[in-house]
Formats: C-alpha cells, structure tokens, sequence
C-alpha cells in the first residue's frame, strides 16, 4: 500500500509500546534500520495487509503504556501495520478508552449510569471537578471521564481508572480515597440461587485460579465427553436441550452450531463474546472471575462441534480482571494439553487468542465485533450474510455468550438442571445486589425478594436499556423464552425505589444510546438524539409522545442493527407507564 | 509483438489475473486509472511483484518489490527465464506448438545464473527465483511496463527479453494472461494505429508490403515509398549532419523532451525552415519561423484516440478553440491546398471512414458503433465484430493460425553513462501523479500536491553530502549541470537519485541526460545517467 | 440455487438473475425506490436505508441496495411502514444537514411530506462549515448526510488512497483525514473521486463553488460533452461541463468500464490550459 506517512515521528517510548505487540521491526521498510539488502527487496502485499487485525491490540499497547496516541505513534504503526493514517484515526476516535488528544498519565472513568447515579455517583462527580476540574481537563496527572455503566452494578458506584505504564484497575464502591490508591479487590462473588447451583456452582468454592480444583468439581467432563461421542453428537445435544443465547437475542445456540458445521470451509471460527456491557448487565464478568476454565472449556467444546480448529474470546476493555483470569487459564489450559495442536490427545488442535474491547458498547453486537477484532470501526454488517456463513475474517463463525458456552459446558456434562437455569443480574434498590442463578418459570418479584428487595420498586426495568420497563402485573410473570414472559435480554434487572427521579433515569437511558449508536445510519445516529431531545422536552411539559413514538417506529424498522432497533424500547415502555413526564 | 504493435489484454483482465508483474512501471502515478484495475485485480486476490529501481508507489502495493540496478533489466530476464528452464517450469507444449528459437534462447540465458543475476542486478537470488516461479505457475499471469523498460539505449531488447519469458510459460493469448505497455502519452498507440512509425502505413501495415502499399496508392494517388523513413532520434542525427533541413512538428517539444536538451535545441536552431503546431508557445515553437495554433484535441476537435487496450475512443469538441487556433484537420487540409492539392472540407468522421476502408483492423470501428459502444478494441474487422479482448488468442488454436512467435535472445549491456569516481550516482527519470510530460499542459492548474523540480535522494547519500531538505544542489554530468532543491525520499537507496522531467523551466533535468538512443526503436536514454551531486552554496 | 429468481414487487412477478438485489428487482419492475448512499460503482454502505422495504417474514424493514432478491421473496415498497421510515430518515435529514445543493434530496422530502422544522432549531448532530483548504475542492460538512460514499471512494472501492475516514462515532461521526490535517498535509492526492461520488454537494469542486458564491453557477445552460483525456494513455472518458463558452468542471461517467467515474488529478482538474476554461490565462 502506498502509505503517506504523518510528519511526525514516534519517540522510543512509543516505538517500544508497539513493538511489545509486533516485535521490533525486521527490515527498513517497517521502520527499522534501512539495511543494505533493502534497497533491493522487499515483501508486503497480501501478507502486510494482512496484519491489520493487530491494530487494536497495538493501540491498546500505546495507550496503555503512554496514555494516549500521538501521530508520531500513528506514524510509526502506519509504518509497521501498512494501514493508512487516516484509517489508524478512523479506529482510534471509535473507541471510548483510546485517547487520540494528548491526555495525563491516569484517566478516570467514573460511572454514571443508572445504577450508579442512584448510588452516589453524583455526589463524586462534584468531588472530582473541585479537585481535578471540570470532566475531561486535566490536573497534570489526571483527568476524568463520565462513563456509561461499567458492569459492576453489584458494587455501586463504580470506576475504571487507566493508569499509563501501571495498568488498569477496577474501582468498585468508589469515592476519593478509593480512587486515588484502592488496589484491586479480591471481593467476594455477590451472588444467590434460586434452586441448586449449575453455572455458580463454583463461585466461592474452587479457587477460580487452580486448574486442579476445576477438575475436581467436574470441569473438563465435557470436553471428554465431547471428544468422545464426536461432534455430531455434541451439536444433537445441545439442539435437544433447548439451549438458547443468553447474550439477548436468545437463538437456538444448537442451530447455531448446526450451521457452522453443515458449511463446506475449510476455515470455521468461534468467537466467545465477551464484551458484556448492557446497563445492568454483569453476569458474565461473574462468571469469568469466578469461573473462568468454564469458559475456556465451553469455547473449546464450541470450536470441536463445528469443526474450528480458533478462538477468539473479545473480553470487555473495562473488564481488566475478568481479562487476567482468562489469560491465566488459557495459559494452564494450554500447558496442560487441554488447548493446542493436540487437545488431550484426541488429535483435534484448538488454540484460543484473547482481544481486548476498547470502550464501546456497540462491539457487543456480533458483526462490529468481528469489525473489531479485524482491525477496523467497530460499525456493524447489514445480515444476511449471517456470521455462520461470513463471519469474523470472512469465516463461517459461530458466536456465542460466556454464559451461553458456560451453559453448554453443563448441559455436554449432564449436570442436572444444566438445562434449566439461568442467570439474572439483580441490582439498583434491592439490599443484595448481585447476580442469581434461577430456573426458567421464576417470576422478577421472586428474583427481586432474593436479593432482598425491601420496598416494592417504583419502577423495573427488564433486559438492560435494550430492554423495557415492566407493567406492575409483569413482575409476577414465569420467565422464559415465549411470551407473556418478556424478552430476557441480558438478563438484568433494575429495580428503582421509591423517590428515584425516573424522568433522569430514562433520560439517561436516552443519552446512552445517543452515546453508544456507531452514527452509521441515519435511523440511528439521528434518530438516538432527535428521541434524546425530544424526552427533554417532553421531561419540560411539552407533549412530544407522537413524536417519540414516530422516531421509535423507524428506529425499529429501519436501523441496521440491534442498537438501535430497541433503542426506544426502554423510553417508549416508560411513557406507556407513566414513569415519565408530567403523565405520571 | 509479434507483428501487432499494441498490448495483448484488455484492462478487464488484469482485474481477473491470478499474477500482475509489474516491470518498470510507476503506473500509480502515471497511469492512475490503469492502476484502479490492476488494483482490482489484487483485491480480487492477485499477487503482484513489482520491477524498478525505486520503490515506487506503485512497487508499495507489491508482495514482492525486487530493487534492481538501473539498466539491468535484461540480466534479470534472463536469469528469471535461465531458472524456469532449469527448474522444469517451462510450458512445453505452447513452446512446441507456438514459438521458435527457444533452443538458441536457452543456450543464450544459461550464463545468467541466479547468482551471476544477483551480481548484475543487486537483487538476491532468492527474489529472483521468486520471481521466475511466481511467474511460470501462476496459471495466469500479466506482464505490465512502461518507460522503465523503453526509455534505455537498449529499450526494445529490454522488450524482447520480456516478451521472451512470457513465450516461455505461455502467458499471452488467453485470458488474463498477456503483455501490457501502458501508453505514456494519449494517443502514442493511436498514432502508430494511423502509420505515424517510420515503416508501418496505418493499421500497422507494413511498408515494405507491395498489397498494402498498392491499395493506399490508389486511394491517394500517389506513390508509397517502400523504404522505411527516419524516427526521432534519426532525425535529429539527420539535422546535424544537414541532411534534413526542414521540419514540421505537431504537438511536440523536443526542445525539451528530448535527452540531451543542448544537443537538440542546437539541431533545431540550426534548420532552414522550422514549422510547429501546437497549443501552447512551446519552447520549441519559439525556435520555429511559423507557428500554427491549433485546438486541444481532447476538448476543441473531433476525431479519435487510441488507448493502451488498443480502445478507439471518440474525442469531441466541447469548446471552440481559442482566437486564430484551428482544428489540426483544417490546418492539414488547407496546408494541402496551399501546396495545390484539394481535400475538400473533410469532416473528421469522414477523415476516420477513409482509414476504415485502408486499415482492416479498423474496418468495422464506425462513429456510430463507437458512440453506442464506449469505443472498440481493434482488430475490429467488420460492424459485427465486437473487437478483441486481447491478441494472439491464435498461439492457442489447434494447430495455431499464422506465424509461430520468435524467441528473441537478447544480451545485458550496461547503461552508456558509467558509473565512476566523479560520477558516483546514478540519476533516473520519471513522472510526478500530478504533472505531465515538460508541464506545458499540466503547469497550469494548481496543485497541491506539485513539489516543482526536486533532486530526490536517499537519506543516507543526503547525509553523507551534507545535503537537507529544501537545501539547493547542483547535479552534474557528462552533459550539463542544473541545480534543484533536496527532497529527501525514503524509497531510494544509497547511490540512487531521481529527478521528475516536468519542470524544464525550473530544472532543466534532460540537459544531464544522456542521447544515446534504441537504434530500434528510437527511443532515449532517460533512465540512467551517472551524475555528481554537490551543495551549491 | 435456480439462475433466475421470481420476487413479487407490490403485487407483480418479477424475474431476476440470481444475486440481483431487491432494488434490480424493483428496477427490473418500473418500482421507483429512493436511494442515497447508493451507487452502482460502489459497495453498498448500508447507511442511509433510505431505500427501505418491506419483506414479508421480516421482523424489520430491508435495504433494497444490498439484500439479495430470493426466489418467492414478497417485497412492498409502498406500504406505510415503508413511507413512514423513508418519510422520517429524510426529515432527520433535512433537520441536521444543509441540503440546498441537494435538490433530488428536497424533491424527496417534499414527495413524502417531511417536514424538519418538527424538531426545533439547533439540536441534532453537532456539524462543521465549509473548510476551503486547497485550490481544487471545498469539504463543506455541514451537508454531509454521512453516506460513506467519499469514504469508499478514496479507499476500497476505487482510489485506495484511504486519504479520508469517518472519525468519531455516533452522533459525532464525521469525514476526516487523521488528526483532522488539512488536505494537502493528508495522504490526499486531489483525484477528486470523493467529489465525483458525494450526493449532496459538500464536496464540491473549487470552480462549482466559487461560481456558486459568485450566483454564476446555472447548471441549466451548462452543456456536457464527452471526450477523452489528453493526459497519459489509459483512455479515461470525460463529461466535459461548458457554460459561457467556457469549461467549468470535469467530471467522468459512471458507465463507462474504463473510470467507473473515476478520473486522477490531471484528468480532472488539469483543463485549466485550455484557454476558454475561467481559470485560463
Ligand atoms: C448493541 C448490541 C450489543 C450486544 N452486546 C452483547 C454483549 O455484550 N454480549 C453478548 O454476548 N451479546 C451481545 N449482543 C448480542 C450479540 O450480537 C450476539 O447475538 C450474541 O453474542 C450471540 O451469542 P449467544 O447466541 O450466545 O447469545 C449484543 C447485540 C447488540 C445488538
Ligand atoms: S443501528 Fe445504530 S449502532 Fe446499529 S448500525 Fe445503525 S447506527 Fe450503528
Ligand atoms: S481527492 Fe481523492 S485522494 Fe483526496 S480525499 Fe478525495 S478521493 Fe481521497
Ligand atoms: S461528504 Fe458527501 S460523499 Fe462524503 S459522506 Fe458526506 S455526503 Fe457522503
């Protein structure tokens, strides 16, 4: 590619950041050393180009390491990665956690979303603009950043904090002191269980570290037993327990597979979507801290039922610790013969590669994951062509949830009830917040009594902002997946007391998708603020109700993707209910 | 190639080929649309290796980029065609059936090892042989060049020993496999389709054939000479030896565009009679004793070009031309009537019908199936032929129609300005995207992107001469001297310079160049010129 | 998989090759559907879903540029889901972008009865003025619909320069060159294909706009001539645009297999030699 490359140059630190990545560079072409031998020859073409995948990864690394990303830094990856300047911009400025302006050392990413605004999120905000100044300036050292939710609705308020060149951490239950020093807790998994364990079984009882007390509590069965009876086998299974995606759309995850298998490539990929970042939503991060060869095992099972020989795992950019714990056990996985080019012996090779999102809710959908993961805008693609056909790098891939693959891993193993069970992530005003483990059948009131829920909500919200507020009579409804049941979703549930100012929560909703949108197509981008500005007028007094529901008919119709299909959900639900407005 | 004097393939093929060699060619910035397709092509999946001295944009793209030595193309060749023979990688059957010579070609190449190649060229073996299997398994593959290969001393062997690797794998006359020279200029291909080459009559016909020659002399009443005349380059031998005294020159600057500009300007000047025509007050025209003004013929006059896919296109006027500037054609024709002969007031469809019954190839190109159809590739023999794809689809048929395709052995043989000790760096030519020829068209629009004449260097012979970027040098050779400011360029290696031609007023870069010239084709030595650099103070 | 595929278009069986879109099919049919960020030459972006309909057994509306047509697919172009989208994307439109050199876009809004004053001034996506940064085009985002066009012309689609990008996300979203350079400081080449391809004018070619500042712009006396460039010798096909006399923009056609509307920089704006052009001398 014919690259003109920015004026500026990198310094050693960044040279160094990208190099962690890439290794140092071979030949002068790349930015290394202009030997003798490369006035004479050169390689690029397809193989260069074929790189790109490695952009975000490297991006990560300067940001990580530097704070930000210089055009001296976008100059020197143009260089080594053969991707066009503007392009690294394009990727750069999607992200939310990539700083392309010249940033302090320590960003901090305080959660204002709407667990966290009800928990003493506001009241830091005010603390941190007196001490650091106003959102996004810096004090020379820091800087600060509203952030949509960061999936530890359990430990409200919460923080992520970017440290360059110390790493990222976690902050839950923050205030001032927490965030300026609190390491990373080794908390205790908030959780209950409504009938016997299957998913949780672990949490609290195997060392989520110990490879040995997984196998002692029955992992690797699975895998076994699916190496024994072939894949055919394992699909058939899966297909006969009735499993579905818990990642929201809740398609038959055997199907799912099916499909993959029933292609003709030679290439297949399976993807374990991690990027869990529905408002609400923070089961699966449970589960990869306090479970996390579950996981590894269930991408394993995935990849020799549809005949993939990789996998992918895209593990949420905010989720750091969820992050180590998968890297570990890929790590004893594979030293222990249970990942790599001869899994346990069965001749079956299956190698799994962990990328990090960047801050942006959107990659959660399968299609702008793939994006991602290639090295490009996470924007994305009009379906059909499904992923089982053209997938991530144009491969037929099937995608699926952590808590799906972890499910699977328990229904492959025969574990009673594996089935049957599912998780919900219960938080907002209830005592307990925290994820419980409930067969299908249980109703909100009972999920919501679990976790102590003292007071009756004034409002519930159902499935994350994709989802809807539920009708008071919903809230005895047997969950599942037909209606009058409605929608899972992710599987959150946020209960509002008594004295919440609903007209802020659904506005914030509002605003998370006018944040969140990727701003591809028009119903969307547009679409998002226009409903945005819309809520505030009606929050004012104005009646804009015929409005609203105009633009939420073409969101839902006519967007490209999921975002914005159920980006009216939450606020049309709210109006219909009169949270909001003056027709409460 | 092979009696036809034009590219094999169609500008489709290359978007569909599985290999684009690309030999001596900066087509991204010289020929930009062409380069839209063969982009295609990689997208579509094709490998492509690139051939040239610098690491052109166009070379960027490459997979493979082998960084030759100025004017070593032919060692190349032949150590790519040497190693398809010693690998087993030849086509045997399309060299049975199709060609001859390939006995002598293979004795001829089999000096030119990987490793004596590598010594000639500076290229390592390994991409060599890269190259050579690359190209003999690629099932098809197109073979691409421009001035890199034609403006040397030696520029139609550099050809042959092309076209003698693609006799040897069988990669012309099917689709998607073929020979491509990208035309330079616009409508170079169609003055040689209307005879305006020393030996051919229009239609490539030769003028050494008695049929052809008879039926133009009836249609225009008067004798053909049989001999071939003079090309450019022996024209300008001819000035200087007296025997040509006069000169009428149409759309052309050699007072500029031709290597050794002193020499030139010198020929010119020393004419009994200088005639130009043109658009512009070139800097020949001011030598001329008349001037003609003429109208841009892409958007003041009517008639046709012809790309280098061999597409006759049309070409109309759009706006009149300016003040006392004519159509070419009426200036023509009344010149005609001047010197008392009556064409009448052709129009320019007329002029182009009169061609279509003299050239066969052309026969079936009317204006109307040119309007409907976008333009047609020749041959194009009757209104119902849809013109050619690409040539010598023939090699192919069984047994194969005409005559069988020559190998044609050829020898390295160094550029003629040497390398020494007061001429340590060797100076190559080329084009900028947004300039054109000596810029008397392309001076005139303001680019952004337009640099002006630069010497362009390594960043290491750039350090070792003290030299910076925007610091004035002074370029000398053999010839002459000019001074232009440094740009440093990353794509060249130490020992390799290069200098844009568009800008003569500025930096007259062909007073260094060298007029040793092809006596084949007539074309000069652009391309290496062994110069010293020196910071002007 | 049959070669010909039969689709109901509003109540009449079309044929169609197969992998034809919906919108062939339509075409094939005489069914007029809107199009914006769509062009022959291009890879659908997908963006505008101006072109939407209705498929029967779809839980949502489809793009008609970019969905395969399926044998025995239903499709309704005119039902009111499909004219309330088409009626609200255009509105959206016209509330955030300047549409005034936009005219088959205004034409567009008035046939499906948009109206953009419904959201207020001000609001909607925050957007940027004219940026004259170089003697050939202007870059005036304010009437950028976002519709990918410049973006896939620059890069995979036709030029492969990748000079320009879309920066940002969401409502933010815009055309960028890295670190928001001035053009001539990007990997721009001034091929002027992002121009060639932009639907509403917020590229423009610098004579269209200056003319148009100066009220001497009337398309309606332009004459457009075909012809070849004069440059190098691939053959480009040009539209020669003449007003007065004089040429006053270059431009080249979509349908002809050399450019696909595609020209380089001296094809399409160096004409300036030819004396009658308003920047002759
Ligand atoms: C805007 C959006 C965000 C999404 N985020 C996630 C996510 O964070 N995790 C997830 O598993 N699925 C997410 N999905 C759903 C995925 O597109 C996909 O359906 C899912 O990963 C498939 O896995 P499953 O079948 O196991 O649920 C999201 C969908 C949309 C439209
Ligand atoms: S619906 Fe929204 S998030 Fe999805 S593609 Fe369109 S703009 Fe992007
Ligand atoms: S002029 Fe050409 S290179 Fe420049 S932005 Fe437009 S398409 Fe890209
Ligand atoms: S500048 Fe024009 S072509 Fe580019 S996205 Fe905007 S409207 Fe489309």
């Amino acid at each position: 590619m014919d690259i003109r490359l920015p004026a500026a140059v990198a310094t050693d630190d960044e040279r160094r950041a990208v190099d962690r990545i890439l290794g140092p560079p071979t030949t002068g072409w790349e930015g290394g050393e202009r030997r003798r031998v490369d006035g004479h020859v050169a390689t690029g073409g397809h193989a260069a180009r074929a790189r790109r995948h490695l952009l975000l990864p490297v991006l990560h690394a300067l940001q990580d390491d530097i704070g930000w990303i210089s055009d001296g830094a976008v100059g020197y990856v143009c260089e080594r990665l053969v991707v066009p300047a503007a392009e690294v911009y394009g990727v750069a400025t999607f992200y939310g956690l990539l700083s392309v302006a010249e940033a302090p050392p320590v960003a901090i990413h305080l959660c204002d979303d709407i667990v966290c605004r009800t928990a003493g999120a506001k009241e830091l905000f005010t603390a941190l603009a007196d001490t650091v100044g106003p959102e996004g300036s810096s004090d020379g050292s820091r800087t600060w950043h509203r952030s949509n939710c960061l999936g530890q609705c359990d430990a409200a308020p919460a923080a992520f904090v970017q440290a360059a060149g110390e790493g990222r951490r976690t902050v839950i239950r923050a205030d001032l002191d927490r965030l300026a020093a609190a390491p990373t807790d080794d908390r205790e998994p908030a959780y209950a269980v409504i009938g016997d364990p299957v998913l949780t079984a672990r949490f609290g009882a195997a060392d989520p570290g110990d490879l040995d007390a997984y196998r002692a509590s029955g992992g690797y069965v699975a895998l076994r037993r699916a190496l024994e009876i072939g894949p055919d086998a394992v699909v058939a299974i899966v297909e006969a327990s009735g499993l579905r995606g818990r990642g929201g759309a809740a398609f038959p995850t055997g199907r799912k597979w099916r499909a993959v298998a029933d292609t003709e490539a030679a290439e297949r990929l399976v993807v374990c979507n991690a990027d869990e970042s529905e408002p609400g939503t923070f089961k699966d991060r449970m589960l990869m801290e306090r479970d996390p060869f579950a996981v590894v095992e269930g991408l394993t099972i995935a990849g020799h039922a549809t005949g993939a020989t990789k996998g992918f795992i895209y593990v949420r950019g905010e989720y750091p610790d969820a992050e180590n714990r998968l890297v570990a056990a890929i790590e004893e996985a594979e030293a222990a013969g249970l990942l790599g080019d001869d899994v346990l012996g069965s001749g079956f090779p299956f190698h799994i590669e962990l990328r990090r999102g960047a801050g942006a809710y959107i990659c959660g959908e399968e299609t702008a994951l793939f994006e991602s993961i290639e090295g490009f805008r996470g924007e994305p693609r009009a379906k059909p062509p499904y992923p089982t056909t053209d997938g991530l790098f144009g491969r037929p891939t099937a995608v699926n949830n952590v808590e799906t693959l972890a499910a699977a891993v328990a229904i492959v193993a025969e574990v009673p009830g594996a089935a049957n069970t599912k998780l919900f992530c219960v938080s907002g005003h209830v005592e307990a917040p925290g994820v419980v483990e409930a067969p299908f059948g249980v109703t909100v009131r009972e999920l919501l009594t679990v976790a102590g829920s003292a007071r009756p909500p004034q409002a519930v919200l159902f499935g994350g902002a994709a989802g809807r507020f539920l009708a008071p009579a919903e809230l005895d409804v047997p969950l599942g997946y037909e209606p009058p049941s409605p929608p899972l979703g992710s599987g959150a549930v946020v209960a509002f007391g008594p004295g919440v100012d609903m007209d802020d929560v659904v506005q914030r909703i509002a605003e998370f998708f006018r944040d969140e949108s990727c701003g591809q197509c028009v119903p969307c981008r547009e679409g998002t603020v226009r409903q945005d500005e819309a809520l505030r007028r009606l929050v004012a007094g104005s009646d804009e109700r015929g409005l609203i529901d105009e633009i939420a008919r073409v969101m839902r119709d006519a967007s490209i993707c999921g975002l914005g299909q159920t980006a009216a959900e939450a606020v049309t639900s709210a109006i219909a209910l009169g949270l909001v407005g003056g027709a409460r | 190639m092979f009696g036809a004097g034009g590219g094999t393939s169609s500008y489709e093929e290359i978007e569909h080929t599985d290999l684009i060699v690309l030999w001596g060619s900066n087509a991204r910035a010289a020929h930009p649309i062409f380069f839209h397709h063969l982009l295609k092509g990689i997208d579509n999946g094709a490998r492509m290796i690139a051939i040239d001295p610098r690491r052109t944009e166009s070379a960027a793209w490459a997979d493979l980029w082998l960084g030759l030595d100025v004017g070593t193309d032919i060692a190349l060749a032949n150590a790519v065609g040497r190693e398809i023979i010693a690998a087993g990688l030849t086509n045997d059957d399309f060299i049975a059936r199709a060609t001859t010579g390939f006995d002598a070609y293979a004795e001829a190449v089999e000096p030119y090892t990987l490793e004596h190649a590598a010594e000639l060229t500076g290229v390592p073996a390994e991409a060599i042989r890269e190259l050579a299997h690359a190209y003999a398994k690629a099932p098809t593959a197109q073979l691409c060049w421009t001035l890199g290969i034609t403006e040397h001393h030696n520029a139609s062997d550099n050809v042959f020993a092309l076209i003698d690797l693609a006799l040897l794998t069988g990669h012309v006359g099917r689709y998607g496999s073929g020979l491509v020279p990208i035309r330079g200029q616009n409508n170079v291909q169609g003055g040689g389709d209307m005879g305006a080459l020393p030996n051919k009559l229009p239609g490539f016909q030769d003028v050494a054939d008695d049929d052809a020659r008879r039926r133009f002399e009836e249609a225009w009443g008067c004798t053909v000479p049989a001999e071939p005349g003079w090309h450019l380059s022996q024209m300008f031998e001819a000035m200087e030896r007296g025997d040509l005294r006069a000169l009428y020159v149409i759309g052309e600057n050699p007072a500029q565009s031709e290597a050794d500009g002193t020499r030139a300007r010198r020929a010119l000047e020393g004419l009994d009679h200088l005639v130009v025509q043109d658009i512009f007050l070139t800097a020949t025209a001011e030598l001329a004793d008349v001037v003609l003004p003429a109208g841009a013929a892409w958007a003041e006059s009517e008639g046709t070009v012809t790309s280098s896919e061999r597409r006759v296109q049309r070409v109309r006027r759009a706006v009149p031309p300016p003040g006392n500037a004519r159509d070419d054609t009426d200036i023509i024709v009344d010149l005609a009537r001047r010197l008392g002969h009556d064409w009448g007031h052709p129009s320019a469809e007329e002029v182009w019908d009169e061609l279509r019954s003299l050239s066969p190839i052309h026969a079936g190109m009317s204006y109307r199936r040119l309007e409907e159809l976008g333009g047609l590739r020749w041959p194009c023999r009757d209104e119902d032929d849809p013109g050619a794809l690409f040539l010598h689809g023939r090699l192919w048929e069984d047994p194969p129609r005409g005559p069988k395709a020559p190998f044609t052995p050829v020898e390295h043989d160094p550029p003629k300005d040497e390398l020494t000790d007061d001429f340590p760096i060797r100076l190559t030519t080329g084009r900028h995207l947004d300039s054109y020829n000596t810029g008397v068209q392309s001076g005139r629009y303001r680019s952004p992107r337009r640099t002006g004449g630069t010497i362009d260097l390594s960043p290491e012979d750039a350090a070792s001469l003290g030299l910076a970027a925007g610091d004035r040098a002074r370029i000398t050779s053999r010839r002459g001297s000019v001074v232009a400011p440094v740009r440093i360029d990353r794509s060249l290696r130490p020992g390799l310079a290069f200098m844009a031609f568009h800008y003569p007023e500025d930096v007259d870069t062909n007073r260094l160049t060298l007029d040793e010239w092809d006596p084949k084709s007539g074309t000069a030595e652009f391309k290496a010129t062994a110069v010293r650099i020196e910071k002007e103070a | 998989m049959t070669d010909r595929h039969t689709v109901q278009i509003d109540g009449v069986a079309v044929v169609v090759e197969a992998g034809a879109t919906i919108l062939d099919a339509c075409r094939a049919g005489g069914v007029d559907v809107p199009t914006l960020c769509y062009l022959e030459t291009l890879t659908p972006a997908n963006a505008c879903r101006l072109c939407s309909v209705e498929v029967e057994g779809s839980r949502t509306l489809v793009p008609a540029c970019s969905r395969i047509a399926e044998d025995g697919m239903v499709v309704h172009t005119g039902s009111d889901r499909v004219r309330h989208a088409r009626r609200m994307i255009l509105e959206f439109l016209g509330a955030a972008v300047d549409l005034t050199t936009a005219p088959e876009l205004l034409e567009a809004m008035a046939a499906y009865g948009a109206d953009p004053s419904r959201y207020g001034a001000g609001g909607g996506s925050p957007r940027s003025s004219a940026v004259v940064d170089n003697d050939l085009y202007v870059r005036d985002l304010d009437k950028c619909v976002l519709c990918y066009r410049c973006v896939e012309a620059c890069g995979d689609d036709a030029q492969h320069t990748y000079a320009i990008t879309i920066a940002d996300r969401g409502a933010g979203a815009r055309v960028a060159t890295e670190f928001d350079v001035a053009l001539p400081d990007s990997a721009c080449v001034f091929c002027g294909n992002c121009v060639a391809v932009c639907p509403t004018g917020a590229l423009m070619v610098r004579t269209e706009f200056d003319m148009r500042a100066a009220g001497t712009w009337h398309e309606d006396v332009q004459t457009v001539t075909r012809t070849v460039c004069g440059y190098c010798g691939v053959g480009c096909n040009l539209d020669v645009h003449v007003q007065d006399g004089a040429i006053v923009k270059v431009t080249s056609p979509f349908d002809h297999d050399v450019t696909s509307g595609n020209l380089c920089i001296k094809g399409r704006f160096g004409w300036t030699h030819v004396r009658a052009g308003v920047d002759g001398s």
